[in-house]
């Protein structure tokens, strides 16, 4: 295996009394797509400012593979209305790019028709869209994204996630993203890393689903916050599963469900037509 | 025919007008313009020091403004007391230690209110030398490091994460900006520098889409504000840097009625 894109090790780090990062160590491979996840106030997003270099650990280390191109979309970003700033504008802001290559990348995420907007005119799924094709636009090695769902309709969130996916195979980029919708990323996950102030868990989504310690962590109640009802199901499942032998997993409740709901609304447009 | 005295101050004016416009308009963003008037207050210790050591008050005027930015930078990355309690600390005591040490300044009458409220009118050739060097290098500086400085302002991470050195650019700005405040208080003074910073970029953003046009069109605005402060201070006798601030106000208020109309067109 060559050396990861980016790697932390042992990072530690405390706000006041309080532990954020527990010896955390953590290494991303080129061209694989890893999910962070786990509850509220979990670290996640400190996790990622840190291996950014955005905040430095009180010990360990990050490394990184040399001049490694970063392309980095954050949770929200609120262009205050004093700074005028046309999408074209925002999409140059770290390096230079012409008309024509800003028009291909938004065409590549469905918002070619903004271009000439003002940034704080764009909804809450133009702005998520406008902030990675910002980032497409730099050509990353490691593309990093924080919630990159956020403040999109339902809807949008899974196209969104196709995209994240398309981007990847077309730039060959590793993708590091925080993520609450489960339920979505999974499928298109190869690494999940179920995180509450250290790793509590790591590995391919289904050994991480099976791992007791993120059970516990998204327990019953929450798992419908993060969109997840895996677990009672899941559940069900094993018990059947047990009975029913290896396939059960695709036919598990769960998975079906969403699975099903795609499949109804693919047939219902597909009738339609 | 233009008298010499009123072509070196349209000079001056214009130049620091220039200057001022893009500086302004990262004021404006970054929302500083409390550090701009900090600044400013420390100037007055610069021209007290200046006279003590005998040192021209033009330099100690520049000397202090750079100082004092340092020392804000220093004081701000402690977050035990906050950077607007320490902008005023610093404003206050500096003006206040300027004004103690004048009182140490022994034979020399100064007129405060220059100071205060600047003399365009008594703008000379070295002053505006000064000011096309200092402005220029300033300006030169400015626009070689305009793409970073921007991405620092629009979002401090993303411009940290795709490795823009945030911590070197923000010093550097704050020492650009006292080298500009340092210039600017002999022709529009201590208390009206911040104005003719912010006033003319305000007026620009009614009608720029980029922050290129912001920038470029707060100088036009500080242009036009120090032709029509100087003619006003001509015509009515009007002393020259409070009719340069109303004018720029006034171009403000212009503008803002005919966005308004246009809007609603």
């Amino acid at each position: 295996m060559t050396a990861p894109l980016i790697e932390g090790r042992g990072l530690t780090l405390s706000f006041g009394s309080e532990r954020v990062l527990d010896q955390v160590s953590l290494s991303i491979q080129a061209g694989e797509i890893m999910t962070l996840i786990g509850p509220n106030g979990a670290g996640k997003s400190t996790l990622v400012k840190t291996l950014l270099g955005l905040q430095k650990p009180d010990s360990g280390d990050v490394i990184r593979k040399n001049g490694l191109r970063i392309g980095y979309v954050p949770q929200k970003l609120a262009i205050d209305q004093v700074l005028p700033m046309t999408v074209k504008r925002f999409l140059t802001l770290t390096r230079a790019a012409a008309r024509s290559a800003c028009e291909t990348v938004l065409g590549q995420v469905g918002a070619a028709h903004v271009i000439d907007a003002q940034m704080s005119s764009l909804s809450g799924g133009e702005s998520q869209r406008v902030m990675l094709a910002r980032a497409l636009l730099l050509r990353p090695e490691l593309l990093v994204l924080d919630e990159p769902t956020q403040g999109v309709d339902v809807s949008g969130q899974a196209e969104l996630y196709r995209l994240i996916d398309d981007i990847r195979a077309e730039l060959n980029c590793a993708v590091l993203m925080i993520s609450h919708d489960l339920h979505l990323v999974m499928a298109k996950t190869d690494k999940v890393v179920c995180f509450n102030r250290h790793v509590c868990c790591s590995g391919i989504p289904d050994t991480v689903r099976q791992h007791p310690e993120y059970r516990s962590l998204f327990g019953v109640r929450e798992a419908d916050a993060i969109g997840i009802y895996t677990h009672e199901h899941d559940h069900e499942h094993d018990l059947s599963g047990h009975v029913v032998g290896d396939c059960g997993h695709d036919h598990s409740h769960d998975h079906g469900h969403s699975h099903h709901h795609h499949d109804h609304q693919k047939q219902e447009a597909e009738t339609t037509k | 025919m233009m008298d010499d005295f009123l072509f070196r101050a349209v000079t001056g004016g214009v130049l620091l007008a220039c200057v001022c416009g893009p500086f302004g308009a990262f004021i404006v963003w970054r929302r500083m313009a409390f550090f701009g008037d900090m600044l400013a207050h420390s100037a007055l210790l610069g021209v007290a020091l200046g006279l003590l050591i005998g040192v021209d008050v033009r330099l100690g005027m520049i000397a202090t403004c750079l100082a004092s930015a340092l020392i804000l930078a220093i004081g701000q990355r402690q977050s035990r007391i906050g950077s607007d309690t320490v902008l005023g600390m610093l404003a206050h005591s500096t003006l206040a230690l300027g004004m103690v040490t004048l009182a140490f300044v022994q034979g020399v009458a100064v007129d405060i209110m220059a100071y205060l409220f600047g003399d365009i009118l008594a703008v000379n050739v070295t002053d505006i030398w000064i000011l096309a060097a200092g402005g220029s290098f300033a300006i030169a500086v400015l626009i070689w490091m305009w793409r970073p400085l921007l991405a620092v302002t629009v979002s401090p991470e993303i411009a940290a994460a795709e490795s823009i050195p945030v911590e070197r650019l923000r010093l550097i700005f704050m020492l650009l900006m006292a080298l500009v405040i340092g210039m600017a208080i002999k022709i529009v003074g201590v208390l009206l520098i911040t104005a003719l910073l912010i006033v003319p970029a305000a007026s620009a953003r009614f009608f720029a889409r980029t922050p290129e046009q912001m920038a470029i069109g707060a100088a036009v605005f500080g242009v036009a504000s120090v032709m029509a402060g100087i003619a006003l201070s001509w015509h009515a006798d009007t002393p020259a840097g409070p009719s340069i601030v109303i004018s720029a106000a006034g171009l403000f208020v212009l503008s803002s009625i005919v966005m308004m109309g246009l809007r609603r067109n």
